[in-house]
């Protein structure tokens, strides 16, 4: 009958979940990367741009993690500058360092860092917007201080190999570490973990009052946030090297993209296949900027609009915009019964 | 005469599904007009196209013979149409002045004149009766205020601003009300009749609408079912024409003295900073309810008892084990389930599917050697009888009565052994409500304990097996199956003349 359309354009969009429009916008951008530059599509530079996405898609990963549960994390690009600097510094001091070992450390320092933003967000319920905006700078400060803007050491070839190298002698390690996140990621969410993490992004007191320790999951989203972060450091520094600047900005590319998959701001809704998919998508866009000429420097502009746009679109009512287009629809070929109404 | 609105064929549209079918309605000057039918009966689409809110797809809205087509509220407004709705949109950190003239201060040389402002509301306030005393002078800050004297203020705010109101609806205004409170209202409802104002009185207490309408308008499934004189017809017969049936077995028959159980729990002597000497026994297949007014304490021993807002004194008991629970977490442990009083923000999260609200605290409580609750689940959903589209769906698109099934599902699956119930039929249509009813009964009857808390004395009266009555954070009392409303009022009012009641003797 007459309802058919619309239901049925609303079990679609049931179906795929909010997510849906970034897998469309996924194939579109790569789609015109494959238009634009007909070479993109050969094994070797495909798997370069999966690699160059990477530590942006673990970034979005942990950042999904925490704005699910409604709050959000600033300081991963901090971290990831951190990490690099303190790997050099470190690798500086005990040139013979296991590789393994310095990672291992790595991933540690980031799940602290993660713990205290988790702590001082829910225990001293400062909003976790300032907490890790103050840690950013609490750590970006620290870096400068220790290094005096130029970092010094340079990082061995075998704690690079996971950022540059590859495994099989094709595929990146960089890539590996991003399946396996993402795998990781997935189960988790629908773990208990995951899914009282979502419900209490949902419902705070929803939540606590049917048990769950909110404090307590929130602060494994912060702590996994960091170790996400940590581990996006030590892709950056494989493959860029050390710089005072390997993190910057990426705190905001991660939430673009997050954002960019669907997932709202203020929890409890979106999936983190969608929020990695949103980073390659970001990635996408930047390359195909990039193909067509458009200054790297306007990347954050782009990313600006994106954010706004994303946020407005998701939050725009359509239901109600759909209704009030079917009402002013109805009401014109009927104007000729109403008559008499309008004095 | 003609009356003095009308609304003639009225038909409205949404997304292609007729939620109002040529809808007619009148009302007079000095009349309060019930209207009243199930959740989704088409009352509220009714009374938005008369506010303006929607544009009807049919139909005219005559007042005093000039007929109007409201594209927008403000239109409605300047006819003459004022609208109190459920929720309150007053700003709780200005004055009731403040409020009263939101967004049509009367100035002076440019500045608000504050001293008109003041005596003008002053004015409304003595005209509909109400003095200083009952704590409302428009130098009142708004959050002091009661619910129901906030919502004294959103009638003076709907009658203060347009010049002449001639036709105030009302949607549900007792809905946050205690009784009391509600008696109050219902008299200043008669005072504005009086002064000629015609009043749409939309509510599901049907025992205030016969206290208060003059005539009642019954509506189904979009359509005008009857219209008649108060003093016409009964209770009985306008339930019949809301639901289509018989009311006969509204609620299901009570518990058998064989049928209770062991002591699932006691509580000797506790208290906090609102609850004070609270004794309290609660027996398997047993449903005891609490009745009290608003602010009695009622809320306060539910939280209390699930250790959201712990006792600070006293013994608790669950099952057999000493336990006073210092968190929700610990009482689902020991085997406590609390349906709260507000589902959406408290019981469910609604952007959650089915699923994940029905396995919540399964899922942040696991328990050694209970069987995972997600393989049950299609069971459990059946047992309390959900209609939904499926496990998928989320729950703020469920009806409010198929929502309170998740919220009691999701208890369920956690196997508990004392089940709270705080107005388990809030907002809820009348074929639900009978199905929640009989659902508590059912789990009385396989051996949980409940605790029924409820404002509505019918239902009060229709499920308990004994009813505590608490007034000022003390359990005033208890009465026997079976007890009348007025037996229950008198306890529930008594407390200010009895400052310390013993709860014991009630409990013997």
């Amino acid at each position: 009958m007459t309802v058919a359309t619309p239901v049925h354009g609303k079990r679609v969009g049931v179906t795929f979940g909010p997510g849906t429009p970034v897998y469309v916008l996924l194939v579109v951008l790569l789609a015109a990367l494959a238009l634009t530059d007909p070479g993109f599509y050969d094994p070797d530079r495909f798997l370069a741009f999966v690699k160059r996405a990477a530590p942006l898609v673990l970034l979005a990963a942990g950042q999904y993690l925490v704005i699910v549960s409604g709050e959000f994390d600033l300081s991963v690009g901090a971290i990831v500058t951190a990490g690099v600097v303190v790997a050099a510094e470190l690798y500086g001091s005990y040139p013979g360092a296991h590789w393994l070992l310095m990672t291992l450390a790595l991933l540690l320092a980031g799940a602290v860092v993660g713990l205290v933003n988790g702590l001082i967000s829910t225990g001293l319920r400062v909003p976790s917007f300032i907490t890790t905006l103050g840690m950013m700078l609490i750590l970006e400060g620290a870096v400068f201080y220790w290094t005096g803007g130029s970092p010094q050491g340079v990082l061995p070839e075998e704690f690079r190999a996971l950022g540059r190298g590859t495994a099989f002698g094709w595929l990146p390690w960089a890539v590996l570490a991003c399946a396996a996140a993402a795998v990781l990621a997935v189960w988790l969410m629908r773990r208990d973990f995951g899914r009282t993490l979502i419900a209490t992004g949902d419902s705070e007191r929803t939540a606590a009052l049917s048990g769950v320790r909110v404090h307590r999951v929130r602060v494994l989203a912060f702590v996994l946030s960091g170790v996400a972060a940590a581990l996006a450091a030590v892709l950056v520094g494989g493959f860029s090297g050390v710089s005072a600047q390997a993190g910057r900005g990426m705190e905001f590319e991660a939430i673009t993209a997050v954002v960019l998959g669907g997932v709202a701001l203020g929890g409890g809704r979106g999936s983190v296949l969608a929020a990695m998919a949103g980073a390659f998508s970001l990635q996408a866009l930047f390359t195909l900027l990039n193909l067509q000429g458009v200054s790297g420097a306007l990347e954050s502009t782009v990313q600006g609009v994106i954010v706004i746009a994303a946020v407005g679109i998701g939050a725009a009512d359509f239901a109600r915009l759909r209704r009030r287009r079917t009402q002013s629809a109805a009401r014109s070929p009927r104007t000729h019964s109403s008559e008499g109404s309008t004095p | 005469m003609p009356a003095m609105l009308t609304m003639q064929g009225v038909s409205k549209s949404f997304l292609g599904v007729r939620v109002l079918h040529g809808v007619d309605l009148d009302l007079e000057a000095g009349e309060v007009h019930a209207l009243v039918g199930e959740n989704g009966a088409g009352k509220s689409t009714l009374m938005k196209v008369l506010a303006g809110e929607h544009v009807p797809d049919e139909g005219t809205v005559r007042l005093d013979g000039t007929a109007h087509r409201f594209g927008h509220p403000a239109q409605a407004q300047a006819a003459g149409i004022g609208i109190i709705h459920q929720e309150f949109a007053l700003l709780p950190h200005r004055t009731v002045a403040e409020n009263v003239f939101l967004g049509r201060e009367p100035t002076r040389r440019g500045l608000v004149d504050r001293r008109a402002m003041r005596e003008q509301t002053a004015r409304l306030l003595t005209e509909l009766g109400i003095g200083a005393a009952e704590g409302l002078t428009p130098d009142t800050y708004v959050r002091d205020l009661s619910v129901a004297r906030q919502q004294t203020v959103e009638i003076v705010k709907s009658l203060g601003g347009a010049s002449d109101v001639r036709v105030l609806v009302m949607d549900e205004p007792t809905a946050p009300l205690a009784d009391h409170e509600a008696g109050l209202l219902h008299d200043l409802v008669r005072r504005l009749a009086a002064r000629g104002l015609g009043v749409l009185y939309i509510s599901h207490r049907l025992r205030e609408v016969f206290e208060l309408a003059d005539r009642v308008t019954v509506l189904k499934d979009g359509r005008r079912v009857t219209t008649t004189r108060t003093a016409d017809t009964d209770t009985d017969r306008v339930v019949r024409a809301m639901v289509g049936r018989e009311l006969s077995a509204y609620y299901p028959p009570r518990a058998r003295p064989e049928e209770l159980g062991a002591l699932r729990l006691t509580v000797t002597g506790a208290g906090n900073d609102r609850l004070h000497a609270i004794d309290l026994r609660l027996r398997a297949g047993e449903i005891t309810g609490v009745a009290g007014l608003q602010g009695s304490g009622r809320t306060s021993l539910a939280r209390a008892l699930f250790g959201a807002a712990p006792f600070t004194h006293g013994r608790m008991t669950v099952g057999d084990r000493e336990l006073r629970p210092g968190s929700p977490r610990q009482a689902i442990r020991a085997g406590l389930a609390l349906v709260t009083e507000d589902r959406k923000t408290e019981g469910l999260a609604l952007r959650q599917s089915v699923r994940d609200n029905a396995l919540l605290v399964t899922r942040a409580v696991p328990a050694r050697g209970r069987p995972p609750a997600g393989r049950s689940l299609a069971g459990l959903l059946d047992r309390v009888r959900l209609q939904a589209r499926g496990e998928d769906q989320q729950t703020q698109y469920l009806s409010g009565g198929n929502q309170q099934k998740v919220v009691i599902a999701k208890w369920l699956a956690a196997h508990p052994q004392v089940l709270i119930v705080d107005e388990p039929t809030r907002g809820v249509d009348v074929g639900a409500k009978a199905a929640i009813h009989t659902l508590i009964r059912e789990l009385a009857r396989d051996g949980l304990a409940v605790l029924l808390i409820t404002s509505e004395l019918p239902e009060l009266i229709g499920m308990s097996d004994r009813v505590l009555v608490m007034a000022e954070g003390r359990i005033a009392g208890e009465l026997p199956a079976g007890a009348s409303e007025e037996d229950i009022m008198r306890l529930a009012t008594s407390a200010a003349e009895r400052p310390a009641p013993s709860a014991a003797e009630g409990a013997a």
